[in-house]
């Protein structure tokens, strides 16, 4: 018995390894974190995949079989005693036992046996009784089927065992260890994948997943397996019609459904389900559950808009996610990699007061890779509808030069009319040097007039610098002409002179915004309005910004079609149930176990010139507290029904 | 003589058990009935037909409970009472809780679970005053708070079920679905449980020590409320949203609630095993055989109920993530804490095992427990992540 608990404690421990240490992740992963030399010892005790180890299983397996001997052992002794009254117990052991009383009745036996049998039968106790010729003995018992508990939890552990090892990976692990098998792990399509990492479309468990994008079907699935993963072939084929996410009022998703369609040879006519989280389909013994959501490659309309150069003529794409794009731009050729779309963007707003957590939908998204002649690439996440700050509406698209990293926003001011337009047009005017040239003579014009007389070639130095500044804002932003400011002037000038460059910039834009607006029709003699005095910082901000974009161009989403695609696992688990029967029995067993009271009583009786000689003795199997108390109040009881009650109790 | 034999065996004659029932049972029983159909006639619209079995399936359990544990009808009766009383003020408008003077300041059910929190503080408080003054008077105001105080939790639970649907009509859940709501259950079903026992072997020297751990309980609860506030009704997540929940996890939670009580009856083992046998202490304490035989007791109820809520779990993993067993962590140290126990109960049966190692291994044991439901969300990930801290 002392084994079994050993291997109860040893399971127990085995199983905190898989729980402290995540199972099944790609190797790369754990060399990281272990170091080469780790790793590979890790590797060699199978902590990456604990629970299908062989030495894990190799202790399952002591288990079952010491539980199975256990109960060849015991169960016969133990299924025995629930109809066996053990009416040839001895005098020696009833007077052994810790519950006993013998009273001398001064009555003939038949008198007395009816009571004992009435108050035994009252309590609940079944009774036998067997005439040893000068004694007779009335065994009683009752709660005899807790002895069944004992057989049904230790049977159900073995049952639980084997249905779980017919469910398991096991065989799987066997078939690749012998080379029938082996895992693939290149990203390629299905049809590429060799022979030898399929598995056998009678293949009778198994847990894989597959990915369906709406109109479209499968019929297989694959099986991840450590780093890479098997294809296993269903022997139908599952359609998805629609695939649909509800959301509650605060924008959290509410349900995920996917409508299936089973196209079977076997079938008159294809079988269509609704499967939702927590509502799989069965179908043949396969189980299909809804487990994630994707996109399906849905249809994107893009509008590039030139953000580096100074004419505005946009370039129009049309395209689907997953797929690639080679656009043109002053940086070489680029590949703009589609890589997702999101319908809605749901998401927290912190908000000060004590409302607790509030959600926002910020519309449609789109996320692309852009990819340079180098293979280097930058991710970006662009909003379709501008979003609203702080009263201003904004086009916001996340940049981001790595997956770990967190996205960083530019903010681009968007126009009364919504559009991208007024601010598109601004910077497009302040990269066209000519016509910054003309407003910079413009605008010395009036200023300089005095001095030009005197010395002309400061003014043109003034134009100069101006077009200069407005060319390196263009590139750089606000960095840029700080940088050159600290190339050129001595350090404790630098703030001086950097005010004085802002200065001259925030001159010449002003005037390169007034004449957009002007072009737009704005009437700002009473003074600019305060949403256009904005709309000329947030560009700004923009424009400055653009440098670290990266992006040549903005990505306008300006339609889509929106298809999505479902994660469905499909599982067969034949030896389900099985497992279920096992539990069944665990919970029966443990139930009787406990809550049923296997209790013994005894009477011998003996007669003797008209005296009866009585024994009293019982016994509670493993609830001895409780039993005593009940054997105290039975024997009060029989002392009144015999009428005994002031006779001191014989003696031994 | 025969009719005397009559008469004495008509005396001892053991009632059966419909005849011991009173007036006040059935009365009981049909108050249960009668709600029960109340909840069938109104709410068919929000149950599929297992929660309708459920409802039958708590009803009958309710009854049962009620007539084999007397003090649990005037237990529900009193919850049912202020509980609707809460429901009543409220009407439709959530936003009530902060304006109308019972909401605020007794049933709805942040305020509730604050007076189940004060109560079951003071109640910890006067059973240590129990303990050392031996009095009589100090264990029944003890005992009366710690009714009250699961009386409010309960009604806690229940206003706060009528709070989600308020918060939305789809959002509406049964307040089992949280770390917070979980841990207003784990202080209940604890507090239930020793009262129980407190009824059974007429002690109340055992609870100081129970309710120690409750108090723990509600000082988590407090924090994780005040500071983090987890009281915030949020809806459910696709994967919760399933009848399972209904009895997967107050399964579970009678399971937690006896393992805690046994871990503390073994602490109060090991403290009554070193005083001085015959002083004034060692008399107050609870008997050594009591507290072994209490703590065996109440492990073997939370093992039966926590090999029934992981068996339900296992269920309900396999309609809703593809697999009754996925070696997730979660379930994994569910796996750990049942074996745990499976081996002390191992050694007390058949090794027949008692006292001082067992009261260790059952302090253990509520590590175990305590890890199985807090470590796990706290430093392990998996697909059981939603009592994040």
């Amino acid at each position: 018995m002392n084994l079994a608990i050993t291997l109860l404690m040893a399971v127990a421990v085995a199983s905190v390894i898989g729980t402290v240490l995540k199972q099944n992740e790609p190797y790369q992963n754990y060399i990281i974190k272990f170091g080469p030399f780790w790793f590979e010892v890790f590797e060699k005790l199978a902590l990456y995949d604990v629970y299908s180890a062989s030495w894990f299983l190799f202790i399952l397996g002591f288990l079952v079989v010491s539980t199975s001997v256990c109960i060849y052992r015991n169960a016969p002794t133990m299924l025995k005693s629930i109809s066996h009254f053990r009416t040839h117990v001895g005098l020696n052991s009833l007077r052994a036992f810790h519950n006993r009383q013998e009273w001398v009745i001064p009555r003939p036996e038949a008198e007395v046996a009816p009571q004992l049998a009435a108050m035994a039968r009252t309590h609940g106790y079944r009774l036998r009784s067997q005439d040893h010729g000068d004694h007779r003995v009335h065994a009683a018992m009752k709660g005899s089927w807790n002895r069944l508990g004992y057989v049904f939890t230790h049977a159900a552990i073995v049952i639980i065992c084997i249905g779980g090892l017919v469910d398991g990976n096991v065989p799987l692990k066997l078939k690749e260890s012998s080379g029938q098998i082996q895992i693939e792990t290149r990203d390629i399509p299905a049809s590429q994948v060799p022979a030898k990492s399929w598995l056998s479309v009678k293949n009778p468990s198994f847990r894989g997943s597959v990915t369906i994008a709406e109109g479209t079907s499968a019929n297989l699935a694959f099986l991840q397996l450590r780093d890479g993963y098997l294809v296993q072939p269903l022997p139908f084929r599952i359609e998805l019609k629609d695939f649909r996410i509800e959301h509650y009022f605060t924008g959290q998703p509410k349900s995920f459904e996917s409508d299936l369609v089973i196209h079977d040879p076997e079938l008159e006519q294809p079988l269509e389900s609704t499967i939702a989280v927590n509502h799989p389909l069965v179908y043949k013994g396969y189980a299909i559950y809804q487990s994630s959501f994707n996109d399906g490659g849905s249809k994107l309309n893009i509008r590039a808009w030139p953000l580096l150069a100074r004419d505005l003529q946009p370039h129009d794409i049309e395209s689907a996610v997953f797929q690639d794009v080679k656009v043109t731009s002053p940086r070489g050729t680029l590949t703009m990699e589609l890589t997702d779309f999101k319908l809605y963007n749901v998401n927290p707003v912190e908000e000060d007061d004590e409302s607790g957590k509030q959600f926002r939908n910020y519309g449609p998204s789109f996320t692309f890779k852009l990819r340079d002649e180098t293979g280097a690439a930058r991710e970006y996440e662009n909003y379709m509808s501008p979003v609203e700050f702080e009263g201003r509406s904004m086009y916001i698209s996340g940049v981001r030069t790595t997956p770990a990293e967190p996205f960083r926003y530019l903010h681009i001011p968007a126009d009364s009319k919504y559009s991208l337009e007024r601010f598109l047009k601004f910077n497009a005017l302040l990269r066209d040097q000519e016509r910054v040239r003309e407003l910079a003579e413009e605008t010395t014009r009036g200023s300089f007039d005095q001095l030009t007389l005197e010395r002309p070639e400061l003014r043109q130095e003034v134009i100069e610098n101006m077009v200069h500044l407005v060319g390196l804002f263009t590139q750089g932003g606000v960095d840029a002409i700080l940088e050159q400011v600290n190339r050129s002037a001595p350090e404790e000038r630098r703030t001086q002179v950097m005010d004085a460059y802002l200065k001259v910039l925030q001159t010449i834009l002003g005037e390169l915004y007034l004449e957009l607006l002007a072009g737009e029709g704005v009437d700002f003699s009473q003074g600019m309005s305060e949403s256009d005095a904005r709309f000329f910082d947030d560009s700004l901000n923009a424009i400055s910004s653009l440098g670290h974009y990266g992006a040549p161009f903005f990505a306008q989403l300006t339609g889509f079609e929106h298809l999505q695609a479902s994660g469905l696992q499909i599982a067969r688990a034949p030896g389900k149930n099985v497992v279920y029967l096992g539990c069944a029995l665990l919970t029966l067993g443990v139930f009787l176990m406990f809550y049923v009271r296997h209790s013994r009583l005894w009477f011998r009786v003996e007669e003797k010139d008209g005296h009866t000689r009585l024994l009293f003795a019982g016994t509670g199997h493993r609830h001895e507290r409780d039993f005593a108390e009940e054997f105290t109040r039975l024997r009060a009881e029989l002392e009144q029904r015999l009428g005994v009650a002031d006779r001191p109790p014989a003696q031994p | 003589m025969s009719v005397t034999q009559q008469q004495m065996m008509q005396g001892f004659e053991k009632p059966s058990f419909w005849k011991s029932l009173s007036w006040f049972d059935w009365v009981w029983a049909a108050l249960v009935v009668a709600g029960s159909v109340y909840v069938y006639r109104n709410f068919p619209h929000l149950m599929d037909v297992y929660e309708i079995a459920i409802l039958v399936g708590s009803a009958a359990s309710l009854i049962a409970l009620g007539w084999l544990w007397k003090p649990i009808r005037g237990l529900s009766l009193a919850v049912a009472i202020i509980s609707l009383f809460g429901i009543s003020r409220y009407g439709t408008d959530l936003g009530l809780a902060d304006q109308e003077f019972f909401l605020k300041y007794l049933v709805s059910s942040q305020s509730a679970v604050m007076w189940m929190s004060a109560l079951y503080v003071m109640a910890t408080v006067t059973y240590f005053a129990h303990l050392f003054s031996g009095s009589d008077f100090v264990g029944k105001v003890a005992s009366a708070m710690t009714w009250s105080a699961t009386t409010m939790g309960l009604v806690g639970l229940m206003v706060r079920w009528r709070e989600t649907y308020l918060v939305g009509a789809d959002v509406g859940y049964i307040p089992v679905s949280n770390l917070y709501e979980v841990f207003i259950l784990f202080a209940i079903m604890t507090a239930l449980i020793y009262l129980y026992y407190e009824g059974r072997y007429r002690t109340r020297s055992m609870g100081a020590f129970v309710l120690l751990v409750i108090s723990a309980a509600v000082g988590f609860l407090l924090w994780y409320s005040l500071d983090r506030g987890a009281h915030e009704i949020q809806p459910l997540v696709p994967a919760l949203q399933s009848y399972w929940m209904k009895i997967h996890v107050p399964a579970n939670f009678v399971g937690y609630g006896c393992f805690a009580l046994s871990a503390m009856l073994g602490v109060a083992y090991l403290i009554a095993a070193r005083v001085t046998p015959g002083s004034t202490l060692a008399r107050r304490l609870p008997d050594l055989e009591l507290l072994d035989d209490v703590m065996y007791k109440s492990i073997a109820l939370g093992f039966a109920f926590f090999t029934l809520a992981t068996i339900l779990g296992a269920l309900w993993a396999a309609e809703a993530w593809g697999g009754y067993w996925s070696w997730d962590p979660k379930e994994t140290w569910a796996l750990i804490v049942w074996l745990n126990y499976a081996a002390w109960l191992h050694m007390r049966l058949t090794k027949g095992w008692r006292g001082t190692p067992m009261a260790w291994w059952a302090i253990i044991g509520l590590f175990i427990t305590l890890f199985a439901f807090l470590g796990v969300n706290m430093f392990l990930s998996g697909l059981h992540s939603y009592g994040g801290l």
